[in-house]
C-alpha cells in the first residue's frame, strides 16, 4: 500500500512531461493556425489592392470641387455632382418603398402567420426573388413600371426596381431580426394579456430594432453600387441638369463609372479612379454607420 | 378574492392531441379556489401540456386539438364568445425559467397593467404605488426598492422569479399558474420561492407543477398526480402522502419512476 503511493508519487515528473505524440500533436496546431491566417490574410489583400490602386490613381482628383462641380467637356472634365445626387434620389427612394414594405411582410411572416401551405410558399417565393439576377430585375422594371404603369425611363421606375431587388433582403434580415428575440419574452407579454400587436410594438420590435437597421443600412450600400437595374429603367448616360422630380431621368454614380470608363473618349487616366473612389467611399460610409450603430445598440440591451 | 365559487378550474373529459399524439386523456378535475394544488408526475406526463392548456396558450400551435371542458371561475374557457385576452388577465403564468422582460424592474411591473387599463389619470405616485405593493407582495421590495430603473435582467435568477411572479399582480388574476416555478433555482432561492407561494395562498388560487416531491409536500394544500396524460389521483397533500389510494401513486412517491 505504501510503496504503491511512493511510487506513483516517484513517477509523477514522468507523467507530466513532454512525449513524443505531444510534440506531434503541437506541431499540427501550429501549421493549421498558421495556414488559416495566411487564408484570411489573402481574403482581405484584393480589397486593399483594389483600395490602393484607387487612391494612387484616382486620389489626386477628388477635392469637395470634384464632388460639387458638374462634369463638363462631354464628361472629361469637372465633377460628379449630379450623378451623386441622383445615387442618392434612387436609394432614398427605393428604401423608402421596400423597407416598410419588407418589414411589415416580415413581421407578418415571424409574429403572426401560422406554418401552413400558403406561408411556405411566400418563403420560397422570397428566397427565389432574392436569387434572380439582377439584369432580369432590370428587365422586369423595364416591362413593369416604365413600360407598363408608364413612368417612362425616370427617378421612379429605377427607384421601384431597386426597390424590388432589396425587397427580399430586406424581407430576410428583419425576419432573422425578430426571431432572434427569445421567444421567453412573447410569452411573457401574452400571459399578462397583451395582444400580438402591443406584444410586437412593445416588446419584439425595441429588442430587434438593431438587427433590422443593420439590415437595412447593409442594404442601402449594396443598392448604392447597382448598375444593371437603373440603366434600363431611369439612369441616364448625360444630363446637363439636375432632375426636378421623381418623373425625370437621372444620372448616377454607378452608371457613371461605366460610362467614363468604357463609353467616353479621351477621359483623363485619373477620372474613372475618381469615380469609383467616390463610389466606393460611399458605400465604405454607409457599412462604417452601419457598424458603429450595431455596437451603439448592442449596448443598450442586455437580456 | 372571488369567494362565490368554490373552484377556480374544473375540467369536463378533457382530451388533447399534439397532432396524433394524444397527450391529456379524459381529464376531470376540481380544483379548489384559494388553495395551493400541486400537480406532480414523472417527466413527460402532461403537466405542463395542461397548465397551457388552462391559459389557452397551448392553442398558438396550430396543431393541437382539445376536446372537452376547461372552466375557469365556472365558465368555459374555450367557449365561442370568450375574449383570449380576459381569460389571461384572470390567469397569470409563471414559468420554469424566469422571464423578466428587457426593461426596467419598475416597466415589468407596469407591463401588464399599462396593456390594460388605458385612462390617463395614473399620476407617477399611482405608479409608484402599483410598483411598491407588487414588490412588497412578493417580498422583494426592501432588495430592489433602491434600484427600481435598473435592468430587470440583472437581477438574481431567484429575484427574476420573484419579479416574473409580481408583475402579474397588478393585472389582478384570481388563478396562478407555476410551471416548476423553482428548477432554475438554487436550494436558498427555492425556499424563498416556496415561502413567497405559501404567503400567496388564498389571495390567489395557486396550481403548482413540481417534480420535487418535497416541495408538493411541504408547499400545497392539495395534490394531484399523474401518469402519462391521465390523472391518477388527486386529494389533499397529507392524505396523497401518506395513504394512496392507488399503487402507481404509492410506486411514484417511492421514487419508483424517477
Ligand atoms: N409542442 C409539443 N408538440 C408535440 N408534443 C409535445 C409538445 N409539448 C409536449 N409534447 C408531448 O406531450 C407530452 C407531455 O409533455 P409535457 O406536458 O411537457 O410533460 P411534463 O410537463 O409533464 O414533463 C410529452 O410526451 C411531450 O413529448
Ligand atoms: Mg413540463
Amino acid at each position: 500500500m505504501h510503496k504503491t503511493t511512493l511510487e506513483k508519487a516517484n513517477s509523477a515528473e514522468s507523467m507530466f512531461s513532454v512525449s513524443a505524440l505531444n510534440v506531434k500533436n503541437k506541431k499540427t496546431q501550429k501549421l493549421y493556425s498558421v495556414l488559416f491566417l495566411m487564408m484570411t490574410l489573402l481574403l482581405i489583400l484584393p480589397v486593399l489592392v483594389i483600395l490602393g490602386t484607387l487612391i494612387v490613381k484616382g486620389g489626386s482628383m477628388i477635392s469637395i470641387d470634384f464632388l460639387f462641380t458638374d462634369p463638363v467637356n462631354g464628361m472629361t472634365e469637372g465633377g460628379v455632382f449630379p450623378a451623386l445626387l441622383g445615387t442618392v434620389w434612387l436609394v432614398s427612394l427605393a428604401l423608402l418603398v421596400s423597407v416598410p414594405l419588407g418589414i411589415a411582410a416580415a413581421i407578418y411572416l415571424s409574429e403572426y402567420a401560422s406554418d401552413n401551405w400558403f406561408t411556405r410558399i411566400i418563403n420560397l417565393a422570397i428566397i427565389n426573388l432574392a436569387g434572380v439576377p439582377s439584369i432580369v430585375h432590370a428587365l422586369f422594371g423595364l416591362g413593369a413600371f416604365v413600360m407598363f404603369f408608364g413612368f417612362g425611363t425616370s427617378i421612379l421606375a429605377a427607384s421601384l426596381t431597386l426597390a424590388i431587388m432589396t425587397l427580399p433582403v430586406v424581407i430576410v434580415s428583419t425576419r432573422e431580426s425578430l426571431q432572434a428575440v427569445p421567444h421567453a419574452f412573447r410569452e411573457a407579454c401574452w400571459n399578462m394579456g397583451a395582444t400580438r400587436w402591443q406584444t410586437i410594438r412593445r416588446v419584439v420590435l425595441p429588442n430587434a430594432v438593431s438587427g433590422i437597421l443593420t439590415g437595412v443600412i447593409l442594404e442601402v450600400s449594396r443598392t448604392t453600387g447597382e448598375t444593371a437595374p437603373i440603366m434600363f429603367t431611369g439612369a441616364a448616360f448625360f444630363l446637363p441638369f439636375l432632375p426636378q422630380g421623381i418623373f425625370d431621368q437621372t444620372m448616377a454614380l454607378s452608371l457613371h463609372l461605366f460610362v467614363v470608363s468604357t463609353q467616353v473618349p479621351n477621359v483623363p487616366e485619373a477620372l474613372p479612379y475618381a469615380v469609383a473612389l467616390v463610389l466606393i467611399g460611399m458605400v465604405l460610409l454607409m457599412n462604417s454607420v452601419s457598424i458603429a450603430l450595431r455596437m451603439y445598440l448592442r449596448g443598450q440591451k442586455k437580456w | 378574492m372571488n369567494t362565490a365559487h368554490d373552484y377556480a378550474i374544473t375540467t369536463e373529459k378533457l382530451n388533447l392531441w399534439y397532432g396524433s399524439f394524444q397527450a391529456l386523456f379524459d381529464i376531470d378535475l376540481n380544483i379548489r379556489n384559494g388553495m395551493i394544488t400541486s400537480l406532480i408526475g414523472p417527466s413527460g406526463c402532461g403537466k405542463s401540456t395542461f397548465l397551457r392548456s388552462v391559459n389557452r396558450i397551448n392553442e398558438r400551435l396550430g396543431y393541437v386539438r382539445i376536446d372537452g371542458k376547461i372552466n375557469v371561475q365556472e365558465q368555459n374557457i374555450y367557449a365561442e364568445k370568450v375574449e383570449l385576452v380576459q381569460v389571461r388577465k384572470q390567469i397569470g403564468m409563471v414559468f420554469q425559467r424566469p422571464n423578466p422582460l428587457p426593461v426596467s424592474i419598475k416597466e415589468n411591473i407596469l407591463f401588464g397593467h399599462k396593456l390594460h387599463v388605458k385612462d390617463k389619470k395614473y399620476s407617477a405616485a399611482d405608479y409608484n404605488d402599483i410598483v411598491e405593493k407588487s414588490l412588497r407582495q412578493v417580498l422583494l421590495w426592501d432588495k430592489v426598492k433602491d434600484s427600481l430603473d435598473q435592468k430587470a435582467t440583472a437581477l438574481s435568477l431567484e429575484e427574476q422569479q420573484k419579479l416574473c411572479i409580481a408583475r402579474l399582480l397588478p393585472v389582478k388574476p384570481n388563478i396562478l399558474l407555476m410551471d416548476e416555478p423553482c428548477s432554475a433555482l438554487d436550494p436558498k432561492g427555492t425556499a424563498a420561492v416556496e415561502e413567497l407561494i405559501w404567503e400567496l395562498r388564498g389571495e390567489y388560487s395557486i396550481l403548482l407543477v413540481t417534480h420535487n416531491m418535497a416541495q408538493a409536500r411541504r408547499a400545497s394544500e392539495e395534490c394531484i398526480f399523474m401518469l402519462m396524460g391521465k390523472v391518477i389521483e388527486h386529494k389533499e397533500t397529507s392524505d396523497l402522502f401518506v395513504t394512496p389510494d392507488k399503487k402507481e401513486t404509492a410506486d411514484y412517491i417511492e421514487g419508483r419512476y424517477g
